[in-house]
């Protein structure tokens, strides 16, 4: 279980990163933490021929506020997270969310851009933007946009982000008062991908967003629907989660989920604040 | 203080104190010597390509491109091997009928199982080895795989050895008293309940590895491996490469953990060992945590429909079951893939009076990874099958699980006897152990607690088991059926000149702490200071033949022969000390290091009496021959084995909307005879306990229809982790046996063995208050809520 062989780089700024991510003639993988990327490439599941270590771009790590939004860089790592008290204050989904992701020494490596350009459907962080309506700064040497969450999702491990790009900064509305948040997750293990999740946000229209229920994090849109109309009716916004397209996995067939995702959802709302 | 002096009081006494392992500093502080660290000259390494099939005609391959890598020496399949090793069969004698096939390291015209090897790549690095392997263009036609074990019975089915007529390995029935008549008699109720037993394997923290260094010169292998039998080993290689036995040296320093894995013969190991003898050069394969769990012996896969007949007055009318276990495409050589089965019949019900008992199970053949003896070999099934019907059965009687036990364990004054399947059984205490698992435990607060959570809707339950444990095997478990196995140990003890001890033992440390124990036995008996004694084991040129760690008996066998062989040396010195002293060796003691006189006052000390011997020989008489090293061995005689027994219990809080299941509370009672070392003891009944909770709540190896393994990572197959884990009580009921000085009887199956039935029972009676029940292992949350008619 050993790597392809591949060229190492690392550069020093965003730009010398993207020069390399611009060269078309082979295929650059940006290294973020490597929690999961590592794993894949001795797995032989990836095999870039250049790997681009983002490691030492300090531009690229840190959190603040701007105009109303937390943003934070694509390098900034969870650890980091967990101990900003920006993060504790402003994006309390994020902070909720935050001691479910795997365990210290995975956040003590792993970064919220990592994490989002790598998608994994059983993972936190995609569900979190959903639900809170951010979105991802991505940059090229040719330019850069600003994608919603909404639009970021393409399907398994496919995201908006073109080879070439680099995710920079996901931007995180900050919470008013009267917003409440709720985040649930169901795992076997402590620190194991969900078998399902969900993150849940009134700020101050209901956002639902699924985990590990299907290829990309999934908005509960009729359920929300429900909610916007009256907050009360749970039972409403569980039923109306029929409406969701459930795969199912090794933890269960689409039924046991779609059940498990009803009492996640109730649990989600039941622990909000 | 007060009371008479005990043992413990004496000087040395290390026998029954937690005496802290040397091995387990120099562990910590990363000086372990591990098969991987071992770098020699002109190393080269192995990598195998692995059938992606489950079952599928060999037609051959195309290695140009392989060939062409820079770096890749030689490329090996399995056709080249025919010559080189012999192939070998895993059937022994005294499972009449077992069958199986001709087995070589790397599949020939078939592979049978998805992971099988196929191709070797000998290249001077892993990743340039793995390179190639991607280069292979393997030229395979799949085979309709054969999984299901009850499907590979019907008639028709796929055949996986046309040579053998049929996919049965082996057949065994038992039939005692009159099993029908039982359960047919007035006021009987009985239970019925078909169990599932999935697959799981031993996740070892350190993989099997193996470097093998062969001489042409002196036509000598030398094996370095992560295992537990090296003596077992050095027979294998010699027999299948055609090597005489004392030229082959099979070492296994440090072992990072083995639970049965590592005690087999692997294709994997065996062609690294041919390809070293057919290059001269060293090769070094570690087997990636992908092909462990595709090789790595998988256990359980039990199918099992039981009833239980229960009188009116809760004793056991009769026991009837019926097991088929699928064991892959092979019998495992030379264990054999049958001794689980086996076990299941001889171990089910042996707690209890149980005069009608009628017991078969069927081995079969599968298109899937080989199964074969891991961590406490059959007793999960065979205590869940008994204490789980009787549990079903209390319940439905309406009598209380703990006074089930009482009316049916057998009375602790009843032994020597019999169990329903003809085991000899002695020194068990079942009776004493459960009541003093019930007062550990808090039995009464704990259902009074249960009561109470279920007004809220909390859904708790209490589960126990009553068990008992295969341990220090005598020649009856292999050597008897024709297996290279030895049942007895040897130990040696030496006194060096500085005055120190040199011990070396058969026996072998797999981190459970063998080598500590070794020399608390020996300082004990001897009379020296812990912190002199060294240990030798896993090292077939330099300790005495023996048999390894295997069926809990380091230290009931290994540690017997340790305190004999201490035993003699004692005498022996005190031998010569009483001529140097010029009195009789009974008016002698050694203490402390020291030779002294019976009241403790120091006469010379063993560095003395040992330069004098070894520099000095001048000063001694000369017909004097003193001898300072001595040398025993050990087996059991007059038992098939020494059993222990063991009561358990498990709290359990099931989460009734998501399956979830939260393990609140486990307490042990573990009667393994003389506890040599409480601290090392605790830890291997509560490690134990998780495995067992791994296999009761978490463990699968998943395969799909056509064989393919689903969850071959640390990610998707679930091992329990510390965070889940409950805290794990641990008390001790001491029966030592009578068939040794030391008393001491195997400690290390026990919580693996019992955990899961106690496991499954408490979830039941969680589960019972609204109608649910499960009989299939892992107990996962899609499981529960089925059985819940949730979903």
């Amino acid at each position: 279980m050993k790597a392809q062989d591949f060229r190492y780089e690392r550069p020093s700024t965003m730009d010398e990163a993207l020069a390399i991510l611009a060269d078309t003639d082979q295929e650059a993988q940006p290294l973020a933490g490597g929690q999961s990327l590592m794993p894949m490439m001795n797995f032989r599941l990836a095999a870039p021929d250049v790997l681009v270590d983002l490691g030492g771009v300090p531009e690229l790590s840190g959190i603040c506020e701007d105009n109303g939004e937390i943003v934070i860089g694509a390098m900034t790592r969870y650890r980091d997270l967990m101990a900003s008290e920006m993060v504790a204050r402003d994006v309390p989904l994020l902070a909720a969310a935050l001691p479910h992701i795997a365990h210290p020494a995975i956040r003590n490596r792993g970064t919220l851009g990592g994490s989002l350009a790598l998608s994994d459907p059983a993972a936190e962080s995609p569900a979190v933007l959903l639900a809170l309506g951010g979105s991802v700064d991505l940059r090229s040497a040719s330019g850069q946009r600003s994608v919603a969450a909404d639009e970021f999702f393409f399907g398994l491990y496919e995201t908006a982000r073109q080879p070439e790009e680099l995710i920079t900064a996901v931007r995180l509305p900050k919470a008013a008062p009267g917003h409440r948040f709720g985040f649930y997750e169901i795992t076997r293990r402590h620190g194991d991908y969900a078998m399902i999740g969900v993150a849940v946000a009134q700020a101050p229209d209901w956002r639902i967003a699924f985990f590990s229920v299907a290829g990309t994090p999934l908005r509960a849109t009729d359920a929300e629907a429900v909610l916007n109309a009256d907050a009360s009716d749970i039972d409403a916004a569980v039923a109306a989660l029929a409406s969701l397209e459930i795969d199912g996995d090794r933890h269960g067939d689409p039924a046991m989920k779609r059940h498990l995702a009803g009492v996640a959802l109730r649990r989600a709302i039941g622990g909000m604040s | 203080m007060s009371g008479p002096l005990t043992d413990l009081d004496r000087p040395n006494s290390y026998i029954g104190r937690a005496v802290p392992r040397a091995d387990a500093a120099r562990l910590l502080e990363g000086r372990g010597r591990f098969v991987d660290d071992l770098q020699l000259p002109r190393m080269l390494h192995a990598a195998f390509l692995r059938s992606p099939y489950a079952h599928a005609r060999v037609n051959g391959f195309d290695l140009e491109a392989a060939r062409a890598v820079p770096g890749v020496h030689t490329i090996l399949t399995g056709k080249d091997l025919e010559g080189v090793v012999e192939p070998y069969v895993g059937v022994l004698s005294h499972l009449a009928g077992l069958q199986s096939a001709p087995q070589m390291p790397m599949a020939v015209d078939v592979a049978r199982w998805q992971g099988e090897p196929l191709v070797m790549v000998i290249a001077e690095s892993r990743a340039i080895a793995e390179d190639a392997l991607g280069l292979i263009e393997a030229d395979l036609d799949p085979l309709d795989p054969v999984t299901d074990p009850e499907a590979a019975l019907e008639p028709g089915a796929a055949l996986i050895h046309d040579s053998l007529g049929s996919n049965l390995a082996w057949e065994r029935t038992v039939d005692v008293g009159d099993v029908d008549a039982a359960f047919a008699a007035d006021g009987v109720t009985t239970v019925e309940r078909s169990f599932t037993f999935g697959r799981h394997t031993g996740v070892t923290l350190e993989t099997r590895a193996a470097v093998a260094a062969f001489d042409p010169s002196t036509d000598q292998l030398t094996f370095w491996y992560s295992g537990q039998a090296p003596h077992m080993m050095q027979f294998i290689f010699a027999k299948h490469l055609g090597l005489m036995e004392e030229d082959v040296r099979v070492i296994a320093h440090d072992v990072g953990g083995s639970f049965g894995i590592k005690i087999h013969t692997y294709g994997d190991e065996v062609a690294t060992a041919a390809a070293a003898k057919l290059l001269g050069r060293p090769i070094k394969f570690v087997a990636d945590r992908l092909e462990s769990f595709q090789t790595d012996i998988h256990a359980r896969d039990h199918i099992v429909k039981g009833r239980m007949g229960l009188t009116a007055d809760g004793k056991i009318a009769a026991l009837e079951f019926d097991d088929i276990t699928g064991i892959g495409p092979f019998s495992m050589y030379p264990r054999t893939s049958a001794i689980e089965a086996n076990q299941v019949l001889n171990l089910t019900g042996a707690p209890y009076e149980i005069e009608n008992y009628r017991a078969r199970s069927r081995v079969v053949f599968q298109n899937k990874n080989l199964m074969c003896q891991y961590r406490a070999v059959g007793h999960p099934i065979a205590m869940a099958i008994c204490d789980c019907l009787l549990e079903d059965a209390a319940r439905e009687i309406g009598m209380d699980v703990a006074e089930v036990r009482r009316r049916n364990l057998m009375a602790d004054d009843s032994y020597p006897r019999q169990s329903a399947s003809g085991m000899k059984l002695a020194d068990l205490s079942h009776q004493q152990s459960l009541e003093k698992l019930l007062e550990i435990m808090d039995y009464n607060g704990l259902r009074a607690d249960q009561a109470q959570a279920r007004k809220s809707g909390v859904y708790r339950g209490i589960g126990l088991v009553s068990m008992v444990e295969v341990t220090n095997p005598s020649p009856a478990f292999y050597g008897i059926g024709g297996a290279p196995i030895a049942s007895q140990d040897g130990a040696t003890v030496r006194l060096d000149a500085g005055g120190g001890l040199r011990i070396s033992s058969s026996v072998t440390e797999q981190g459970q702490g063998t080598n500590g124990i070794l020399a608390q036995i020996a300082a004990d008996r001897f009379g020296i200071p812990i912190d002199r004694v060294r240990v030798t084991t896993g090292d077939t040129d330099t300790v005495p033949y023996g048999g390894g760690t295997w069926a809990s008996r380091g230290a009931g066998i290994g540690g017997e022969a340790m305190l004999q062989a201490a035993v003699a040396l004692r005498d022996q010195v005190l031998d010569v000390a009483a001529v140097m002293l010029q009195t009789e060796p009974s008016k002698l003691d050694i203490r402390d290091g020291a030779v002294t006189d019976l009241d403790g006052s120091e006469r010379m000390t063993l560095s003395d009496l040992a330069r004098t011997v070894y520099y000095r020989g001048n000063e001694l008489p000369s017909d004097m021959k003193p001898e300072l090293v001595a040398t025993r061995h050990y087996r059991v005689t007059d038992f098939p084995f020494v059993f222990t027994n063991g009561a358990m219990a498990a709290q359990v809080e099931v989460d009734v909307e998501t399956g979830m299941v939260k393990v609140l509370g486990f307490w042990a009672v573990e009667d393994c005879g003389r506890v040599i070392n409480p601290m090392l003891v605790d830890e291997q009944v509560r490690g134990g306990v998780v495995q067992g909770i791994g296999g009761a709540l978490y463990e699968e190896c998943l395969y799909d229809e056509e064989g393919q393994l689903l969850n071959a990572s640390m990610a998707d197959y679930e091992v329990p982790m510390a965070a889940e884990m409950p805290d794990i009580v641990v008390a001790h009921v001491e029966t030592p046996t009578r068939t040794s000085e030391l008393g001491a009887k195997g400690a290390g199956e026990a919580g693996t063995g019992g955990a899961p039935a106690a496991l499954m029972n408490a979830v039941n009676d969680a589960l019972s208050p609204l109608g649910g029940r499960i009989h299939q292992m892992p107990m996962t949350p899609e499981r529960i809520l089925k059985a819940l008619g949730t979903v």
